[in-house]
């Protein structure tokens, strides 16, 4: 099972430091990919965390949206984790999948490649292999289905229960 | 009381979907006091039980059994076993529809002769004209509440129909409006008005929007007349030696196969499950099919020519605030082939939800030139595509070669490939589209592909001569008396408007002629 959950923010810099540096956004620490200035971590269980580090980065290589965090992406992709646990084909795809984008990336591996640039060109290589299609194609629902990210795009969702848009501004626009 | 009807009673009229075609048709029976049951394939879930989510409502309503494409239409690569956008519940696709309701034009029903020979396409004159059909249509807008008939106002524009009027003001359009549309402007039929929620196509969940769900099923009901049975999928129409069809065979909610009498059998489960029923329906008799005699049963598949064009500007819109197709630009559905095309399209507002914007916008597409779109969602306006497509003997649904499904039924494969009218068409009203929008000061436009098909039309098409078609002028098969079909498959052409007012129209017209013909003795 992945758990997603909130923790104290921060690590203590020493900490940071001793796990890979300040710079990194994503932080490996036992089974989990930690966000230290965003306080949440998540738990993986069948795929490496840093497996799952780097899965949350090539989905925000797919679909960059810079005003909308981390964690949402993290949340789009943990269905991987858990269906690496039942199926042990997805497993492989995705753990292999992975390995390719890091070795195509050269000693850094994917996530030490610095401009997004840079890591679209190498997805763009692959981007008609079945483990592209299977991250993208479930992250268009997983990421965009999110009610939490909505309001990042001024989408503003169920309406029913607040009477419609009939006085709440079905018409209200003003520039034209 | 919804009367329950005994499976061996021979005596009833069975019809097959609840949606627009089979909802209409089992009331209208039922109020001239013929029994009727309804089978539906999908369970009922009344308007309080829809939910304002598309993937959820999605989730809850619509046709997610397995089919698969074929063809060159790009909805076979980025949805290959999602052909069509349709439902499988009580009220059919009339829960998820948008309601715009639209007359045909005259010489749409006179295609071949209006358009002349087109390579390619298997044209052909409807065996009705509009004047034959203006009184239905007269009874299907009083019945839907369609707005701007019999006095009812049309519904107030939202903000993305006031983009798109302000467009159509710049471009010199004339006939732009807040539409035709089967939703209530005003309280009336003891339902309320529109409240402008904006999901329209997830199941209105104030009843303002037709439905035949909460209007002609309930109707139907209280007549004693009509039983409902949902859950009840059937898969085979039998018949007897002298070839008239005497029940239909259904796979009931646990699974178990049952066979429900009837004296008369309509079939009404959309363009894809209604010629599979039939397809599937083969016998010793009929090796090719039931009514197939003339080998067009599934045959020229029509889905509209249609797209849609999405606009940004540098201030907001809000285009998902209230109700979701409300406008319409009519100019452009003329016949006038100066435009390199016959056949004309409908322009009308459409807005999808975030999760759907997503999937829909451009299928496959990642990369900031995509997200930088998504991130100006509520600067968005939207606009859709709807026109005549050609139909076309290859463009089919069959029965799939190896796969079933549950109950042993081999899946539809659905093949479509554009004819160049079609794409012509579709460049022409992309362009005007985009420069509609660019008139209002769009920083950028977005002409996006087709979804999966909501519009499926034409394969047991309606023809004069029964070598050219499944069913004559009334749906009633060429081959067998007592079968009818009672949906949009009977179209002989697509018109460029929505289909399902046309579709209701010939389900009163075809309740009048089965009835007489009952009373009559003749079938
Ligand atoms: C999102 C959306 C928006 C739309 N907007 C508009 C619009 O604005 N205007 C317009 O004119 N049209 C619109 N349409 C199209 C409209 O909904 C259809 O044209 C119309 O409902 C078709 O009617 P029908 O009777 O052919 O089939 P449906 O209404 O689809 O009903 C068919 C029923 O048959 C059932 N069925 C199928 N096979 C079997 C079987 N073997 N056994 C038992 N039951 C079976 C299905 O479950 C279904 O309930 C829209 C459709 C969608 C999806
Ligand atoms: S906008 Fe109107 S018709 Fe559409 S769902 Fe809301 S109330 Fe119903």
């Amino acid at each position: 099972m992945v758990t997603i959950y909130e923790r104290k923010p921060g690590l203590s810099r020493r900490e940071l430091l001793k796990r890979g540096g300040a710079s990194a956004l994503l932080v490996i620490s036992g089974s989990a990919v930690i966000s230290p200035q965003h306080a949440w971590g998540l738990e993986t269980s069948a795929l490496k965390p840093e497996t799952m580090a780097t899965l949350i980065q090539m989905a925000r290589d797919i679909y960059p949206h810079d005003q909308v965090p981390d964690k949402y992406y993290a949340i789009a992709v943990k269905a991987h984790d858990e269906l690496a646990g039942k199926d042990p084909a997805h497993k492989d795809l995705i753990e292999n999948g992975i390995a390719d984008l890091d070795t195509k990336a050269g000693s850094g591996g994917y996530r030490g490649l610095g401009w997004e640039e840079q890591r679209v060109a190498l997805l763009k290589d692959i981007e008609t292999s079945p483990f592209f299609q299977a991250v993208r194609g479930g992250l268009v629902v997983s990421l965009y289905n999110q009610k939490e990210v909505w309001p990042i795009f001024g989408y503003e969702g169920e309406s029913y229960s607040k009477g419609g848009y009939i006085k709440r501004g079905f018409d209200d626009i003003e520039w034209l | 009381m919804a009367a329950p009807f005994d499976l061996n009673n021979d005596g009833v009229v069975v019809i097959i979907g609840s949606g627009a075609g089979g909802g209409t048709l089992g009331n209208e029976l039922a109020q001239k006091g013929v029994d009727v049951v309804i089978l539906e394939a999908g369970a009922r879930h009344e308007y309080d039980d829809f939910v304002n989510d598309e993937w959820d409502s999605f989730t809850q309503l619509a046709w997610k059994d397995k089919r698969t494409t074929s063809g060159d239409w790009r909805v076979a690569r980025d949805f290959p076993n999602l052909p069509a956008w349709i439902v499988k519940s009580v009220g059919g696709s009339t829960t998820h529809w948008a309601g715009a309701s639209l007359r045909f034009q005259e010489h749409e029903f006179k295609a071949h002769s209006t358009y002349g020979k087109v390579d390619g396409a298997s044209l052909l004159d409807w065996p009705i004209t509009l004047a034959e059909m203006e009184p239905y249509y007269a009874k299907a807008e009083a019945k839907m509440g369609v707005t701007g008939t019999n006095d009812w106002p049309r519904l107030p524009g939202n903000n993305n129909f006031k983009v798109l009027k302000a467009g159509a003001d710049k471009l010199g359009y004339k006939e732009c409006h807040t539409g035709n549309m089967a939703i209530n402007s005003v309280d009336r039929d003891d339902r309320m008005s529109c409240q402008q929620t904006g999901f329209c196509f997830q199941g209105c969940k104030w009843g303002a929007k037709w439905s035949t769900l909460y209007t002609e099923i309930p109707k139907g009901e209280a007549t004693g007349h009509l039983e409902v049975r949902p859950n009840a999928m059937a898969v085979k129409i039998n018949h007897d030696a002298s070839g008239k069809v005497t029940g239909v065979v259904y796979a009931d909610k646990d699974g178990k196969l049952q066979e429900q009498k009837a004296r008369i059998v309509a079939v009404a489960g959309n363009s894809i499950e209604s010629p599979r029923l039939l397809l599937n329906s083969e016998s010793a008799k009929f090796p090719n099919g039931l009514a197939n005699s003339s080998g067009q049963v599934g045959k020229n598949y029509m889905r509209h020519t249609t797209g849609s064009v999405y606009a940004i500007f540098d201030k907001p819109v809000h285009m998902y605030r209230g109700t979701t197709m409300a406008g319409i630009i009519r100019d452009e559905a003329r016949h006038d082939p100066s435009r390199g095309f016959v056949g004309g399209y409908e322009m009308e507002t459409l807005a999808l939800g975030l999760p759907f914007m997503a999937a829909f916008l451009n299928p496959g597409g990642w990369g900031r030139s995509f997200t930088t779109a998504l991130d100006h969602y509520d600067h968005m306006a939207g606009l859709w595509i709807v026109g005549e497509d050609m139909p076309r003997a290859e463009n089919r649904i069959t029965l799939h070669a190896d796969e079933k499904d549950e109950h042993g039924m081999p899946i539809a494969d659905v093949h479509f490939d554009d004819h160049a009218n079609d794409t012509a068409m579709r460049d022409h009203a992309y362009k005007q589209g985009q420069a509609l929008y660019a008139a209002v000061g769009a920083t950028r436009t977005f002409p996006t592909p087709p979804y999966p098909s909501t519009h499926n039309l034409g394969t047991n098409r309606m023809s004069e001569k029964a070598e050219d078609g499944v069913v004559n002028k009334h749906g009633q098969a060429h081959d067998i008396k007592n079968l009818f079909v009672s949906d949009g498959s009977q179209f002989t052409t697509g018109g460029a408007e929505n289909p399902t007012l046309t579709i209701v129209s010939l389900a009163i017209r075809q309740a009048d002629y089965i009835a007489n013909q009952m009373s009559e003795k003749s079938i």
